[in-house]
């Protein structure tokens, strides 16, 4: 296998294999697996990189998992503990409406009393801020866990959600997908096949979701394109992931710490972000997460086949939790200069990747 | 303009100012990218990329020239003004040396008092206390206030420094060398011909120098070109640059405020600087102010160094940007890079390899 055969695959539009995937993972030319990549992103996205303006509420920290990567959970009774009501719910919702928002992103712990209505009250309460907002809610772990809840399956809780206002599923909770890793990062959490499962019903109950990835970890490279592999095959199927979203794993106030792999510095960030876009050839948009990377690697991602940068975020607790040194917004200008120091042309888009406007 | 360009560096031919211009203004990144990591492969085939082991003292933050870009300088009365006692730099040397440190970098601000005896006593003691450390320190700016002060020429005090111990003169303060750029940001500090003297006397007297760029405040992009053809026209006049080390202004707590330069306008200011300064063996990523995600990122952009471990830095941390590395953070980043890691001395010999 030569980098040139790659190449010459990428040109011709044929699908990697996981061996060539690997390949370039162990490729010394940087900039090499860049250029291929940014190729392929061109010929997908031309210049054009895509942001939105949103907020994240997290409504509660309280969760009955407690995986070992993660520095936001805590139990009930533990200092830092928080629930949000719906009137903070509320509130959030409108202060960002009033800074132009158009998508609320909402993800929590899995809390040990909250009642099954609740969730259906928080989106009826955002969607009751405007129509305009629309809510892209509670990753796959957390169906999982309203369908327990609810005594019901995940078609049931999706219907409920989609008429409380659910517009579309966030990619979170997806970590590693291969079972040896989740033993080890996150035995309580619900497995790979079934986090599969519930995203194959999410599309099929008509929502589109993203598809994320912890990395940096424990896991190894073979891992990580076995967890590519499986989201390739899912999508060739559904066609319902929108973007996929690697996420630089945070080393800091988390049990796993010591576990971050030293050798996953931005070398690594911008070279899982080109051969995920190289890979996942079935993906549109493959989106660097500032807040994780830090803003620098990630303007530079889209020199490297990223073509969506997520969006201003506002309030954001798990990544910063966990040590991420990244600030806690971006304006929509910082945003805007960002792309177009980058040579790229800025997209404000909704969640749904319409195009609003060009800037 | 590309294939022109290319054609040119491929048969050595220097490049004009305005194929630079147009590589830092249209270029992609990658192309600029790919132009800077040839040169680089070129100089350091060898895939090794180096750090000092150094701290940085800064003797004092009374300074005259209130730059305003600056967070770090005090006037003279200001309650937080400071002169360090010597015991104090002998005491912060000792623990450098005793972390395996080769480099002391002692900088401040222009004290209107300080003269050369302060500096010559204070250097001996140092070179006497601690003959294995490189004494790498003051800017151009801050030799040319002791000259002033001690009313003397800037070669006479460049000479009693040398012979009282200074080793080598690292090149800061340079921050863009376009005087019409400086009268914005720093209006009484030395302009770029007395930056120019400065290094030129230094390399006649046969001291190591190197050349830093501070960019991302009030220049141009044909400013940033101006002042790396300045450093490369200074450095084939029998200059003695060992190192470029461009950095981003820091608008943290200063009058002049603004944002940084952005991730992808760093790399390719480094990646222009290798491709305009074949005559300067060194480029030096900037981990202080980019952080360590990007100055390992910068090793395909032209670096080949990753400058000091800095023990101790407060200047750039006074203005709000905090990034920290350990020795063994250091060959990490190197390592996960893809290269080969090791110290070096401020004169770039090997002391070893990880």
């Amino acid at each position: 296998m030569t980098i040139e055969q790659i190449t010459e695959k990428v040109h011709n539009n044929v699908r990697l294999t996981d061996q060539e995937a690997l390949f370039l993972f162990a490729e010394p030319d940087l900039l090499a697996i860049g250029e291929l990549a940014a190729l392929a992103n061109e010929r997908k996205n031309g210049k054009r990189v895509f942001f939105n303006v949103n907020r994240h509420i997290n409504h509660t920290n309280i969760c009955v998992n407690r995986c070992k990567f993660c520095a936001f959970s805590r139990t009930d009774d533990q200092e830092g503990a928080y629930c949000y009501d719906l009137e903070e719910i509320r509130h959030r919702a409108e202060e960002a409406l009033a800074q132009g928002a158009t998508e609320i992103h909402i993800v929590g712990g899995l809390h040990p009393e909250l009642p099954y209505e609740f969730y259906l009250e928080m989106l009826r309460t955002v969607r009751d801020v405007s129509s305009d907002l629309h809510i892209k809610a509670f990753t796959a772990v957390e169906i999982d866990y309203l369908a327990k809840l609810s005594g019901q399956g995940v078609p049931g809780v999706l219907q409920d959600l989609k008429a409380a206002g659910l517009g579309s599923l966030p990619g979170g909770g997806a970590e590693i997908l291969r079972k040896e890793v989740r033993d080890r990062l996150c035995p309580e959490k619900i497995s790979g096949e079934r986090w599969l499962e519930v995203m194959a019903a999410v599309h099929r109950a008509g929502l589109k979701s993203n598809a994320t990835m912890l990395y940096g970890h424990i896991e190894s490279l073979a891992d990580r394109i076995d967890h590519m592999a499986r989201l390739r095959e899912l999508q060739d199927q559904t066609g319902g992931f929108q973007v996929f979203i690697p996420l630089a794993f945070q080393s800091e106030n988390n049990p796993l710490g010591h576990l971050k792999n030293p050798a996953s510095g931005g070398v690594d960030d911008l070279k899982t972000l080109a051969v995920s876009r190289l890979y996942l050839d079935n993906f549109q948009n493959i989106k660097a997460y500032w807040v994780m990377l830090g803003e620098k690697i990630a303007q530079t991602a889209l020199c490297f086949g990223v073509n969506d940068l997520d969006g201003t975020v506002v309030e954001e607790k798990i990544g910063h939790e966990a040590g991420a040194s990244s600030p806690q917004t971006m304006t929509r200008d910082d945003i805007v200069r960002m792309i177009r120091a980058a040579g790229r042309v800025p997209v404000e888009r909704d969640t749904l990747y319409n195009e609003l406007r060009t800037c | 303009m590309l294939a022109a360009i290319t054609e040119h560096l491929a048969a050595g031919l220097p490049l004009t100012r305005a194929e630079a211009l147009w590589l830092l203004t249209e270029a992609d990144l990658l192309q600029v990218g790919r132009l800077a990591d040839a040169i680089r492969r070129r100089l350091h085939p060898d895939r090794l990329v180096t750090f000092v082991v150094d701290r940085n003292v800064n003797y004092t933050n009374i300074c005259e020239s209130k730059c305003s870009f600056c967070a770090f300088y005090r006037d003279e009365g200001s309650s937080d003004a400071f002169v360090l006692a010597e015991a104090v730099i002998y005491e912060k040397i000792a623990e450098l040396v005793a972390q395996g440190g080769t480099q002391l970098l002692m900088q401040g601000g222009l004290h209107p008092q300080l003269g050369i005896d302060w500096f010559e006593r204070l250097f001996r003691e140092i070179k006497l206390r601690f003959p294995a450390v490189q004494n790498h320190s003051l800017s151009p700016a801050e030799i040319t206030q002791i000259a002033r002060v001690s009313h003397l020429g800037i070669r006479e005090t460049l000479q009693r420094l040398k012979e009282a111990g200074l080793d080598s003169v690292p090149g800061g303060g340079a921050e863009i060398l376009v005087d019409r750029v400086r009268q914005e940001i720093s209006p009484k500090k030395i302009g770029w011909e007395g930056w120019a003297a400065v290094m030129r006397e230094a390399a006649l007297l046969g001291m190591p120098t190197t050349a830093t760029m501070m960019f991302g405040s009030r220049e141009t992009a044909a400013d940033i070109v101006e002042h790396i053809f300045r450093v490369r026209e200074l450095q084939a006049d029998e200059g003695s640059f060992t190192a470029f080390i461009p950095w981003t202004y820091q608008p943290g707590n200063t009058e002049l405020g603004g944002k940084t330069a952005t991730g992808v306008e760093y790399l390719k200011v480094l990646a222009l600087s290798r491709i305009i300064l074949d005559n300067v063996p060194n480029i030096q990523a900037s981990w202080v102010t980019q952080g360590a995600k990007m100055a390992q990122v910068a090793l395909f952009f032209g670096a080949n160094d990753l400058g000091g471990t800095m023990l101790e830095e407060n200047v750039v941390a006074a203005a709000g940007c905090r990034f920290r590395m350990s020795m063994a953070e250091m060959v990490a980043l190197i390592h996960g890079g893809g290269f080969r890691a090791a110290q070096r001395t401020t004169l770039y010999d090997i002391i070893r390899e990880y």
